[in-house]
């Protein structure tokens, strides 16, 4: 009777999948905490070359993940919302912004031990301060975002 | 009897070679779920674009279309924090290597327990001008550095590589220099002297 717009099933389904979204961050969230890669200790072992911890997870991370991503890809499968599995490919251009933006996320990573995800675990884990650290983030993203016309990519 | 052991057994740390595919098992959840790739930095972006867009161009897109489903899954990632580092906390202090140990201790790190050291990530540290440029200062590089990448170590470190994309590895190796940088020659001007 009405007309309404062809995006409203989508934004539905994509509504739907809220909750599912919410555990998977749980999970997530479980493994940097149990897999102790929210630990500052552990990315220090990692970054000090005192251990092997870290290069072992993100090994067998990428053994499982990657052979997965393929055949995903490969097979065109489609996810559950519907759509044909697809993960775009990111623009190489000159490279500079994944060199220069992944050297200074490298400086903030070196001493707070934190990157984005473990920021979030920490949080919840109820190490206060941290929200501090992830507004400063929040603030460091904005001026990027401010500053991006300005800058090599 | 059993119930106590299976209880010590979820509070015990887990392993490499269960965290490991346990990451690789999520990134692959959320693109069969819905087409997602695993990553967190964005959420900085989204917060931005819904917060505080001004007129900068880089914060204008519709963030409840492409950034919702990571924004709940941030906040997933709060709660998982809690069910893992609050009601599933390890007992023991965290069983680096005999080297980090010593290593970390001749920078004057005392206490092992926990998931961050005490004596830098408490509410009294930003009264300290080392404290202050730890949070405020590491906070504002990781927002920085990870939206002119375009990604953190999960978007890159573990979708982009996974999916065998050179930026993400280039990104990849910038972090890992600059994070051995960062550690072997800022953290202990922080730390110590």
């Amino acid at each position: 009777m009405t007309t309404t717009a062809p995006v409203a099933p989508v934004a539905r389904a994509r509504e739907r999948l809220l909750p599912v979204y919410f555990l998977a961050g749980v999970l997530f969230g479980i493994v940097l905490t149990k897999g102790e890669l929210a630990s500052w200790f552990r990315i220090q072992e990692a970054l000090r070359f005192d251990g092997a911890y870290l290069y072992e997870v993100f090994a067998s991370a990428l053994a499982v993940a990657s052979p997965l991503f393929w055949t995903l890809e490969r097979r065109r499968v489609r996810s559950l919302a519907g759509e044909p599995i697809v993960i775009p490919p990111k623009a190489l251009g000159r490279g500079r912004r994944y060199l220069i933006g992944g050297a200074i996320f490298g400086l903030g990573w070196g001493v707070t031990g934190a990157c984005p995800g473990p920021l979030f675990a920490l949080l919840g884990a109820g190490v206060g301060v941290i929200a501090v650290m992830i507004f400063s983030a929040l603030a460091g993203t904005w001026v990027y975002g401010y500053l991006r016309p300005t800058l090599p990519h | 009897m059993q119930i106590s052991g299976m209880l010590e057994l979820l509070h015990r740390p887990w392993p490499w070679y269960v965290t490991g595919p346990f990451l690789g098992l999520v990134a692959t959840g959320l693109l069969v779920i819905g087409n997602k790739q695993l990553g967190v930095s964005g959420n900085f972006r989204h917060l931005c674009a819904a917060a505080l867009p001004r007129n900068v161009t880089f914060f204008k897109y519709d963030w409840t279309r492409s950034g919702l489903w990571n924004l709940v899954f941030a906040g997933g990632i709060v709660a998982g924090g809690f069910v893992g580092g609050v009601l599933l906390a390890s007992p023991e202090p965290v069983a680096i290597t005999a080297r980090a140990h010593a290593d970390l201790a001749s920078l004057g790190v005392h206490d092992f327990s926990g998931l961050v050291p005490h004596q830098l990530f408490h509410w009294g540290t930003l009264l300290t001008l080392k404290g202050w440029l730890l949070i405020v200062g590491g906070g504002f590089l990781i927002g920085f550095g990870t939206a002119y990448a375009g990604g953190c170590t999960s978007g890159h470190g573990i979708t982009g590589l996974a999916d065998l994309q050179l930026p993400s590895l280039i990104a990849v190796v910038a972090f890992f220099a600059a994070g051995a940088l960062a550690s072997h020659f800022l953290l202990p001007l922080l730390l110590t002297g």
